[in-house]
Order: C-alpha cells, then structure tokens, then sequence
C-alpha cells in the first residue's frame, strides 16, 4: 500500500507543477493582452524586448496559484462540498450511514473517521475530499441513501474510504480547484481578448509600440501565442487530470472489496447506480471527477474513451463480480486483467503481495425494508432543514416542521399532548 | 589509505541508516498490531453497553419471551466479566449466540420491530456486529503484514537480533460461529 501512496504523491507532484506551468504561460498571455508594452533589455550583446505586462501577468498568476494551492490544501474539502451543496451532518442525523462510514474507518485503519457530509439531490452519488486520511470528508446523496440497502451503502463508502486510504483525495482536491481555476482564468481571458481587440489593443499598439524596438512582428506572433494557449491550456490541464483519474477508481472498487471483504455489496450498488441516471444540473465540472460515478456522463454509453474520468461502470461490476471468492488485491488484478484484458498494470507488487483473504460469510442481519430506508431518508432532510422530532411513548414519531409554531401538539395514534421544545431544532 | 577509510565509513553510515529504516518499520507494523487489538476491545464492550438499553426495550413488548431476554443479558454479564484471552472469547461468542436468537424471536413481535428506539438499537447493534467483525480482519490483516516483515529476507536479520516475536492471528474457536448456517425447508 505504501507504494500505492507514494506513487499517488509523486503524481499529484507531478500534476502540480505542471499545472504551475500553465498557470504561469496563461498569466504571461493575460498580463501581455492588457498591456501589450516591452521594454527594451540588454541581453548578452543584443537588446531584448523584456514584455512588461507579461511579467507581471506571471506574477499575478503566481500569485493566484499559492493562494489557490494554499487554500486548496487547507480547506479544499470544506470549498468542494460547498461547491457540491453538500451539508455536514451528525450521528443523529442519519445513524446508519454514520455507522457504516465509522466501520469502513476500522476496516481500512484510517487514523480518524472522515467528516460526513449529505447532498439534498435524488440523484445517485457520492464522493471523497480531503487532504490527508485525518482530514478528509465523504459525501452522499440523498437518492443514494433511499436506494441502496446496508451492504450496498457500506460497498460505495468502501470505495470512497478507499480513496482516502490511498491518498487519492488530496490529488483530486488539489486538482479539481487548480483545474477549475485554470478553467476560469482562461476563460477570463478569452472574453477580455473580445473586448480589447475592439478597443484596447489598437490604441496601445498605436501609441506604445513605435518606441519598443522589438518591433510588432514579435508582439503579434506572442499575442497570438496567448490566445492559442488560452483555447489549449484548460484543455490540457483537464487531459492531464482524467489520465490519473482512472486508474484510482479501479483502485478504489479493489480496496472496497478488500474492506467488506464483500465484492459484491459494491457491485450491486454500481449497477442500481446505473441504471438511475441523476439530474446533472447541480453538478459542476470542476468537483465531476470526484464522483464515485461521473455524474455528467452517467447513461451515456460511450465511456471507454481516453477522455472520461471513470472507467465504465458495466466493466467495474463485471470486475467486482468476477473476483469469485476471493476479496484480496490479488483476485482483484486476476479479475481485472481477465475482463479489460490487460496486464494488471494498476496494481502494484506490494499490494498483490499482502493479505490473502476471502469473502466473508456474511450473518445475514435482518435488512431495513425499502419504505424504512426511504422514511429515514427523508427525516434527515427534514433535520437538515430544522423540523423537530418528538418520540411519543407509543413507538410514534411526531416531525414538526420549522413554521410549526403552537407550544403543544398531539399525538396521531395515542392522542397523547406533548410540549414542543421551544427553539430546539 | 584516507579514500579507503572515507569509503568504509560511508559504508558503514548506509548500512546502520539501512538498519535503522527496517528497524522502524517493525515498530511501525507492530504498533499498528497492538493498536487493531485494542480496537477490537473497543467494539466488544461497546456491545456489552448496548445490550441493557437493548433489554429494557424489548421488555414491554415480549413480556412472555422471559427466557430468551435473561439469556442474553446473563451471556452479556459473563462476557463482561470474562478475563483472559481464551475465557473472553467463549463468553463472547455466547453472547453472540444469544443475540441471534434474540433477533429470531424479535420476528415475531411487529409491535416491537416498529417502535423507533428498537430500530435505533438495532442499528447500532447490527454496525456492532460489523465493527467487531472489521475490527478484526484489520487486526488479522496487520498481523499478516507484521509477521511477513519478520520472516522475510532481510528484515528477518534485524527481526531476529531485536527480537521481535511473531503476532497470533485472531481466531473464531467456536466451531459453531464457523459453520455455514444450515437452512431446512420442512
């Protein structure tokens, strides 16, 4: 596993400076755009024309890009689940999916239960943020609450840990918020190139560039430069974060499988996934990637492409399925090199070494029928959104919305009086 | 003769810094051993503190299944009493064994498998189940990696000069709780 770790972190180096690079290149184009001024230095023996708006566009963007990383390493969870909608909730709030991400926290020896956080969407979905396995945070949606049962809940949490244990989560928080800030910069720029070629551009180049001895030949063909890499630079940097995203979701289903020891838990969750394409309006393309399925392309067929983030879903089932039973890393890779037919390039060595183990029978623990799970799912919507809960003797359970505003309230099967606790939500 | 000695001495600097990573790395594996042990006990007692609340629930709605409740809660007094490796784990499994057929007789009362605290408990006894259940396998799994580390070229060397001794997998001794379930259609 360590390898895994260690790999991940060379990888999310790797993609930091690179994506530093292209921040730098955009700044250059943005600063050189708006004032599009040099100034003649002596370089060597031969003046060169040192483009100043340039220069301070990449210091600009250096700058963007550590307040971005700071603030994406600090609190990145915190600005993705924001960005996803997704609310914190507590023990109380919803029991069963606290337990479940507290026993994948045992099962995958993270240091510190992750934060949990729940996203008021029917949609079916869920998704990892954090820095480190002791600050991280998973986040479900409703939909996926009310649809899977206990074991399928526990497999798609699994996953989830999984990408905590492996250190997927800093990398795809660093990523998602660089990215999307790439995204937003250049598209800054672009609408600015709009309106300067209209106005701005040929008043500077008229008055300025008679004085720069670069000449406009050099200028021109930089400006040109700036708006070409403005159209690649999103493009690339989006390139470069799905080539390292997929194989973490392969690796993300083999370490759910490894902590239930129960393959197909995760399995039959994908494949309800599937099958309920969600609303994909609330989902931005920046925290996309994150999802245990792509929210975006969810339904659509054509997801073997080098461009998708997650590998297609009806191959992962097959995976999960196909690892018979056994639950190690080992079976994973066999199962996986059979069905994409490839060598199992994915996994590495150590973790092909370590535990050998095998699916668990499972005590078959009497399951919360449909209606039940989808009663709780609505409570805890109810209790994010501040109705109160009175627990009447007779097993009843009174939901008071906020507005409710009468200091007592009766019972529906008992005819019991009970006294609304004031301003407890 | 300085270049030889200089080339000794960076030798003999890689190989105690050599040493002292395997070294660690035992520590590391065997803390991680102790600390999955400790997590287990964590999730056995926090079994034991459900089981009154348990009791005291399903006491109203089963008022003729006086035998199945006082079962568990002696199997839980033993358990909680139990010390020593060997005699805890019996106790345990007693009570584990209690438990399911508790919940077998729970089935027969509606009333009861709707009231909410019931549900609740059952939630909680149920991800109990669970923890103790992963608790162990990641006990197991540390022991796995601790004891490969031990016998393994090289580490095996430092192993053995600072003695480390060999972890003991956590087994299920009763033989009833490894047994598949036999289901009867009569």
């Amino acid at each position: 596993m360590f390898e895994l770790i260690r790999a991940n972190k060379r990888r999310s180096m790797i993609l930091m400076s690179v994506v530093l690079v292209l921040l730098l290149l955009l700044g250059f184009a943005i600063g050189f755009a708006v004032v599009p001024a040099t100034q003649p230095i002596q370089l060597g023996n031969s003046p060169f024309p040192l483009p100043i708006g340039g220069m301070i566009g990449m210091g600009l963007a250096l700058l963007v890009w550590g307040v971005q990383a700071l603030a994406a390493f600090f609190s990145g969870d915190r600005l993705l689940m924001a960005a996803a909608g997704a609310k914190e909730i507590r023990k109380q709030d919803h029991p069963r999916l606290f337990n479940v991400v507290e026993e994948m926290t045992l099962a995958a020896q993270l240091p510190a239960m992750p934060k949990v956080y729940i996203i008021e969407n029917m949609s079916l979905n869920a998704f990892a943020a954090g820095r480190d396995a002791k600050h991280a945070a998973v986040a479900v949606t409703a939909g996926l609450l009310s649809k899977l049962d206990r074991d399928q809940l526990q497999g798609v949490i699994a996953h989830e840990i999984g990408h905590i244990a492996n250190r997927d989560v800093l990398f795809m928080t660093m990523a998602g918020i660089m990215v999307g800030s790439i995204i937003m910069l250049a598209e800054m720029f672009l609408r600015m190139m709009w309106y300067s070629n209209l106005s701005g551009t040929r008043r500077y180049s008229s008055r300025r560039s008679s004085r720069s001895s670069g000449g406009d030949g050099a200028k021109l063909a930089l400006l040109v430069l700036a708006g070409i890499l403005a159209v690649v630079a999103p493009l690339l940097a989006n390139m470069l974060y799905l080539a390292c995203s997929r194989q973490r979701e392969y690796l993300a289903d083999a370490s759910g499988a490894v902590y239930t020891r129960y393959p197909e838990g995760l399995a039959s969750a994908l494949e309800i996934i599937s099958r309920n394409p969600g609303d994909k309006a609330s989902i931005s393309k920046a925290t996309a990637p994150m999802y245990i399925v792509n929210p975006l392309q969810a339904g659509q067929r054509s997801l073997s492409s080098w461009t998708s983030t997650h590998p297609p879903i009806e191959e992962r089932v097959r995976i999960l399925r196909g690892m018979g039973t056994g639950a190690s890393f080992r079976d994973y890779a066999r199962s996986w090199g059979k069905i994409a037919g490839r060598q199992a390039a994915s996994m590495p060595a150590s973790a092909l070494a370590a535990a050998q183990s095998s699916t668990s029978t499972r005590s078959v623990e009497t399951q919360e029928s449909a209606s039940q799970r989808q009663r709780d799912t609505g409570d805890l919507l109810r209790r994010i959104n501040q109705f109160r809960f009175i627990q009447c003797d007779c097993g009843v359970q009174l939901k008071l919305p906020p507005e409710y505003n009468k200091p007592k309230v009766q019972c529906v099967r008992c005819g019991t009086t009970h006294h609304v606790p004031s301003g407890a939500h | 003769m300085g270049a030889v000695v200089l080339i000794l001495l960076v030798f003999l600097v890689v190989v105690i810094l050599w040493v002292v990573g395997i070294y660690n790395g035992l520590v590391r594996l065997r803390n991680a051993v102790k600390n999955a042990w400790s997590q287990i006990d964590v999730q056995l007692k926090r079994r034991h503190d459900l089981i009154p609340n348990l009791v005291e629930t399903a006491k109203g709605y089963m008022k003729h299944e006086r035998e199945t409740l006082e079962s568990v809660t002696q199997a839980r007094n033993l358990a909680q009493n139990a010390s020593g490796a060997a005699k805890q784990g019996a106790a345990e499994s007693q009570l584990s064994q209690a438990l399911s057929q508790f919940f077998v007789v729970v089935e027969r009362y509606p009333d009861l498998k709707a009231n909410q605290n019931f549900l609740q408990i059952q939630e909680e006894l149920t991800s109990t189940e669970n923890r103790i259940s992963f608790s162990r396998q990641a006990y197991n799994d540390a022991v796995m990696m601790f004891n490969n580390r031990i016998e393994m070229f090289p580490s095996n060397i430092i192993a053995g000069m600072f003695q480390f001794v060999r972890a003991d997998f956590f087994e299920i001794d009763n033989p009833v709780e490894r047994e598949v379930p036999k289901v009867s259609f009569s």
